[in-house]
This record gives structure tokens, sequence and C-alpha cells, in this order.
């Protein structure tokens, strides 16, 4: 095939980055990832869960905690998803939710939305009274005991639980379980369809 | 959104509740569906878990096309919903029957293409329990589906399929699969299904925003290097005619992507023909240098783009779409217009102020297409060019000839050397890359459009996969030249060990190939062989003329690559143009 080689023909100025954004030539530019809480209400029917986390998966995005629970409409479920993404990946991600069938609705809580996480905490019951004033350092409470273990239960943000965790590390603990965040936004709005 | 009835008229509504019977199991609820959404073919093969499907069937005016292999069976579904822009609907009985449909629905997802898939499935009792021929169907297809149901019970198993159905349909077409336990199909139920309706969930943009619209126009108008870039959503939402009068009217160069083909005359002078890895050399340079792309209905894949980082980086970029999804996903937009392409078209020309001044960037792009032609060697003596049988080929046959292929060299020859005119004549395995998909497509295009010339440009690898097709064909008789352009070898992978694994050709040649023509004739197909220039147009007529499935047995230049090439992740301006070019970038 005849015509100009590749060094001989005629060229562009811009730039892009790898997520396909126009770019100064000159500036290296990249997105640092965020944290966002998505919620969505979604139809509550067998098969919801393992569409969404499917998605979340196949399009590797980084999810943090994913939790599902009822509403006050029995036909309707709300997910709280917490994923840390460069602003373009947080985008598409609510844009593919969307696109589900079971997906009424989806939203970007804001940075001040109420934010808890539950977390149950099972350690060596060998000094009850000191994991007691640990447990209240953290408001948190002593669930069950037996003369092996205590378990306590901590509700609170991340960091707090995480904290809690830590300071129980010092009574050998035996196991622990989290919920993963649950989030509403502040003040009288709702997430309803179309909002 | 396709201009296929999905909700039937009333009037022939009523008049078909006064004939039909009333139905009383899922399995005529479902055929029932069926008929309500206007189906005249289904492509499948017969199975246990679905039986009682097939057993209601029997009583309907709906064809069912006995395919030989479930894959066949959803490539042909696929093909006919392409051609047509209605749902093709496919089906197959649980377990291996619904896998082996698996990567026909996976293909229809990655080229928005609209397919029912209707699967068997053991009774509802057994599911979960590993029963004889039990898979887990939903969960295997929900990825690659628009949604997967699992139908639960006799009285709404209808409905599911009629939902399915106008789900396929609406907005952004693609696949959606219908899971059919025996015992629901099998279940008594009186009731008969609704209209196809999507679900409440699903919304389709009609429109775009009006001042976006004017912004987007503005910027347009005002650009120096404007193309437009026609994607596959443009032929799906019927938007091909409105795009060819905006073009025209504001005089602006249209590139396609490789599934746009068709949508904009290959023949005009504002056509710059497609663009991508192995698009054409003036494409790719007006893709890499214009400053303002209104791109509609595609989703910027990267054998487009190439590397997005130096895909069109000085233009700013106007992206239509039905489905938000595909906005900023791989290249960002700078204005955003969701809605039908057609739609938006019309609103883009009732808004545009004025034509560009682009006077001076036309001649740019003619002289692009003077210094890069598609063009390759033909000396007398040397074997058989692929080039040649495709250029013939296209030379003698009608406009509105339909053109299905493989995958490989010879899909991209079929590409570059045909001259397309018209949308839903090119009809191909794009974001999947589906080997073995010509055969079966073939069929279901002819099928949807039995008026029209059907040829399916074949690898000898790729016709290997589902060669028995081949039967169907016959058996249907139906009317389409294969031309498998040989070169004894899987010749893409070739040409990339050659290229880019210094020649190491690991279990890429395929020296043992049977003889196709003789194949073809064992299956009851006329079979003929071409191994020089001698006879090329002559063989080609000869096949067309004879009145059932032919195939062609080409002899092709075994050396013969596919340029100009933009080596995977490359900067689409500089694609090479020999092997020696892919050294230099
Ligand atoms: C099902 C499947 N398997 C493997 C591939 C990888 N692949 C892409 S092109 C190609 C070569 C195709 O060979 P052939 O059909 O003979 O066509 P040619 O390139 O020789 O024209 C292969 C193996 C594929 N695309 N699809």
């Amino acid at each position: 095939m005849p015509g100009p080689a590749p060094d001989e023909r005629m060229r562009p100025k811009g730039r892009r980055n790898t997520q396909g954004i126009r770019v100064d030539p000159e500036a290296e530019v990249t997105h640092e990832p965020r944290q966002a809480v998505l919620s969505a209400l979604v139809k509550h029917r067998p098969g919801v869960l393992s569409e969404v986390s499917a998605l979340f998966s196949r399009r590797q995005f980084n999810i943090e905690s994913l939790t599902v629970g009822p509403t006050v409409d029995d036909d309707t479920a709300r997910m709280t998803i917490l994923i840390e993404e460069p602003e373009p990946g947080i985008d598409q991600a609510k844009k593919q939710l969307r696109k589900l069938v079971p997906v009424v609705s989806v939203r970007e809580l804001e940075g001040e939305a109420v934010r808890r996480e539950l977390a149950l905490v099972k350690v060596s019951g060998e000094k009850p009274d000191d994991v007691n004033a640990v447990a209240d350092m953290y408001d948190g409470q002593a669930v069950d005991a037996s003369t092996d273990s205590v378990t306590v239960e901590i509700t609170g943000s991340k960091q707090k639980i995480d904290a809690a965790i830590e300071a129980f590390k010092q009574f050998d603990v035996q196991e622990i379980v989290r919920t993963g965040a649950a989030a509403l936004e502040r003040g009288p709005k709702t997430l309803e369809k179309d909002v | 959104m396709s201009e296929r009835a999905s909700v039937p008229k009333e009037a022939e509504e009523t008049e078909s509740e006064t004939e039909q019977e009333p139905v009383t199991t899922g399995a005529q609820s479902v055929i029932r569906a069926l008929e309500n959404a206007g189906t005249d073919y289904v492509f499948g093969v017969q199975g246990g878990a679905i039986m009682p499907v097939y057993d209601a069937l029997y009583d309907s005016d709906i064809n069912h096309v006995t395919m030989a292999h479930e894959q066949g069976a959803s490539h042909a579904a696929d093909a006919y919903g392409i051609v047509t822009g209605d749902p093709g609907v496919c089906f197959a009985t649980s377990g291996p029957g619904a896998t082996n449909l698996v990567t026909g629905i996976a293909d229809a997802n990655m080229d928005s293409d609209p397919v029912i898939a209707l699967t068997g499935q053991v009774p509802t009792e057994f599911v979960g329990n590993d029963a004889f021929q039990e898979t887990d169907t939903v969960g295997i297809t929900q990825p690659i589906t628009k949604e997967s149901y699992f139908a639960a019970d006799s009285d709404t198993v209808g409905d599911d399929v009629s939902e399915a159905f106008a789900l396929a349909d609406a907005g952004r077409q693609g696949p959606t699969l219908v899971d059919l336990p025996k015992d629901v199909t099998q279940g008594e139920t009186e009731v008969e299904p609704g209209r196809p309706e999507t679900p409440e969930t699903y919304e389709v943009p009609e429109e775009a925003d009006d001042e976006d619209v004017q912004e987007a126009v503005e910027a347009l108008a005002e650009a120096d290097r404007p193309v437009i870039l026609s994607g596959g959503g443009v032929i799906k939402a019927n938007a091909s005619s409105a795009l060819r009068e905006f073009a025209k009217e504001y005089e602006i160069p249209v590139i396609t992507t490789m599934p746009g083909i068709g949508s904009f005359p290959e023949d005009h002078e504002l056509s710059l023909e497609w663009a991508g890895m192995h698009g054409t050399g003036y494409a790719n340079m007006a893709i890499s240098n214009t400053d303002c792309m209104l791109a509609i209905g595609t989703r910027f894949d990267d054998r487009l783009t190439g590397g997005v980082d130096s895909f069109a980086p000085d233009a700013e970029v106007i992206h239509v779409d039905i489905d938000p999804a595909e906005i900023s996903k791989n290249v960002y937009a700078d204005y955003p217009l969701i809605g039908d392409a057609r739609n938006v078209l019309r609103q883009l020309f009732d808004a545009m102020p004025r034509a560009p001044d682009a006077d001076e960037w036309r001649d740019q792009c003619q002289t692009w297409k003077d210094e890069y032609p598609m063009d390759y060697d033909t000396p007398d003596d040397e074997p058989l060019k692929p080039q040649y049988v495709v250029e013939q080929f296209s030379e003698m046959t009608p406009d509105d000839t339909i053109v299905c292929t493989g995958v490989g060299q010879h899909q991209m020859w079929a590409s570059q050397f045909w001259e397309y005119t018209e949308p839903r004549t090119w009809v191909s395995s794009h974001g999947l890359g589906t080997m073995g998909y010509g055969v079966p497509a073939a069929i279901g295009a002819k099928l949807a459009a039995p008026d029209q010339e059907v040829v399916c440009f074949d690898g000898d690898g790729s016709f290997l996969m589902t060669v028995q097709g081949l039967s169907v064909a016959v058996r249907e008789q139906l009317d389409i030249t294969y031309v498998v352009l040989n070169n004894e070898a899987v010749g893409m992978v070739r040409q990339w060990q050659d290229g880019f694994y210094e020649g190491r050709r690991m279990a890429s040649e395929y020296p043992w190939i049977p003889q196709f023509d003789k194949l073809a004739e064992a299956f009851g197909a006329r079979g003929f062989t071409l191994e020089s220039y001698d006879n090329v147009e002559e063989t080609i007529q000869e096949a067309r003329d004879y009145d059932g499935p032919s195939v062609i047995d080409a002899h092709i230049d075994p050396g013969e690559n596919v340029f100009p090439m933009v080596p995977s992740g490359g900067d689409n301006g500089l694609f090479a143009l020999n092997e020696d070019q892919l050294d230099m970038i």
C-alpha cells in the first residue's frame, strides 16, 4: 500500500489520559480514587444481590462493603454499597447499577450521610471487667458471656469499629463479624424513584 | 428502538384473540406470548426439559428451524435480529442445550443485538439438586443479558416471555433469556400473557435535552475539522437516512465504526468508510486529526479507538447514545446527548445554526483518500488474492446483498473490499469476535430477508467450527453462497505471530483441513473450487445461480495479510501499511 509512512504524517497536538479525558499535553494527570457511598433501591426478589455483586466484580469496581436489607415497602430492598474509585469509576458504577432491571433507583449519598456499621467481637473471657471497660470506651456492650468468652457488640463508623477491634486485640480476639456500612441521607430527603 | 411493532395494533389483537384457542398450559402461554409479539421464526434444538414448549409450538403458525447445534441457534437468531430489527428467538433445552447457546448470547450482548433465548430447565423441585441436565442458566447468563428471568409459575410465565421480548427490543437492544422449568411449562393455567411491555424500572430516553443539543451544535458549527462517527446504534435506531440527510446538508465527512458499516453509503464523497484496527488509512487519519467529533451510537470499543490516550486527541466529543452508561465510559464526552439516535439527529438537524466552515478539511480528507487507497498487489502469476474475490463479488451483486462473515482476516477483507451502501446488509461478530458465526448467521439472515441475496465470507478455521449448519441450509433450501477464503491457517493469528511473536506459528497452520467443495456436496449443497484468477467471476456466477446453498472453496494466497493495521492499543494515526511499518510504530 502506498502513502506517507507513519513518521511523515500530519499529527495532532492534543492528548488524553488513560480514562479518555482530554488533558494538557504537558501535564501528568491522574484521578485519585475516593470513597463513595451508593444507596440503591432494588426489587426484593431472588437473585438481585448476585446480580449487583456480579456487576461489581465483572466491571472490576473496587468494592469496600455491600449491605442489603428490607425497607418500609415489602417489595423493595435497599442496598448500601461503599466503593473506592476514581471519579469516572464512581460515575460508571452508578450508571451501570441504574441499568440493571431490578434496580429502582440509585443515588450517591453526600459526605455527611449517617453511616453505621455493626461488629460483633468475641474475645477471651478471662478478664470480663477489662473487656467491659474497653467496650464502654466505644459505646459497645457485652451481649453474650460464658466462662471462656465474651461477645461485644459495637456500632458506629468504620473508623470507630477499626479502633475498637484494635483495642480488643489485647484480649485475644477469637472471632469477628462485621456488617459493612448502612447509610441514610441526613435531613428529610429520602431515596425515591427519580431523585 | 426499532420500528418493529412490539405491541400489536389493537385491531390485530382483537382479531387474533377471537381466532385463538384459550391457553391451557404454561407452555401454551409461552408460545402465545411469542405470537402476540409477532414472532415468525424460532431457531432451536429439542430436548427433555424444553419438550413441553415444543409440544405447544406444534399447534402454532410460528416457523421452527431445527439447527444442528444450539450455538447456531443463537447466532441465527442474532443475525435475524440484525437484519429485521426485531428480536430473533432461539430455543434450547436445559443443561448442555442452554450452555451451547451461551456464546451466541454473549455475542448478541456485545453487539447490542435483540435476541430472546428460551431455555428448558429441570422441574422446580429438582432445581439446585444437580439433577440430570441441570445448570444454573440464569446464573451463567445474567452477566451477558439485559435480564435473565427464571419463570417460577405457570400463571406468570407468559408475562415473563412478553416482558423479555419487549425488553430485548427496548432502548439499547440486547439479549434476554427466560429459563423455563418443565413443571412450569407443563403446569395448567388459563392465564393469557399480557401485552409485551418493558419492566417499570426500565426507562428509555427518547429525546436529548434541547439546551444540550444547542450547545453541541454550536461546537460543531464552530469546528474546523469536523467528523461524524457513526456506530451500530445508528442502524439499530433506523437512523441511517436521518444521518445521511444531516451529513449531506452540513457537508461533514462521515466515518463509520465496523458495526456501523452500511449506516452511510461508502460510495458517497463524504464517506471515509470505517476506522479502527483495520479501518481505512483515511478514516484513521481523520479520526486522529479531527477537532470535533459527533459520535453517534458507538461505545468506543478498543478496536476502534486504539489507545484512548491517542484517540482523537484534539477533538471535542459530542456523544449521542441511548444508553447513559456509554457516556464517558471509554472516551470522555464534552457534550453528552442521551436519546434515540434518530430523534437526536432530527434535533441536531433543526438546531444546527450553519454548516461548519470546513472546505480545507474536506480537501485534506480527499488527499488522504488519494494517498491511502485500499488496494493490494495482483500480479497475474501470484496465487489468488482474497481481496480480489471479495471485490469481484461486490461488483456483481445488488446493493442490498447481505454479507455475513466468520471472524479473522477474511472478515476484515469482507469489510474492506465490499462496498456497502445500505444498512442491515453487514452481519458480523464484532465485540465478541466469534469464529463460527458465519454459517448459522447466514441462515438467520436469509430467513429474515428471503428476497435479498446472502453471501457469507468465511475462513477455513471459522467455517469448520459451525460447518454442521450446512445441513440446515440444505434442508431449508436456503439460497446462500458461502465463500471460504481458504488459507490453510487461522490466518489472523498467524499474522499476529509473524508480526509480534517472531514468526513462531504455534498452532495456527491448518494444512489438514478437508476439501470444502466435497464437504459441501456431502451435505447436499453445491461445491466449487477456486484456485486462480481465471475463473473467479464465472464461479461466483455459477454459485449465485444455483438455487440453494453453495460453497466456494477459494484457495487464496496463504501469505496475504490484512493492512492497514493499528496495533492493539496503538495510535490510530500511526497505522502500518505493511509488515515493515509495524516495526516503526
Ligand atoms: C471461537 C473463537 N476461538 C478463537 C478465536 C481467536 N481467533 C481470532 S481470529 C482467528 C483466526 C481465524 O481463522 P479463520 O477462520 O481461518 O480465518 P482467517 O483469519 O484465516 O481468514 C482466531 C483463531 C476467536 N476469535 N473465536
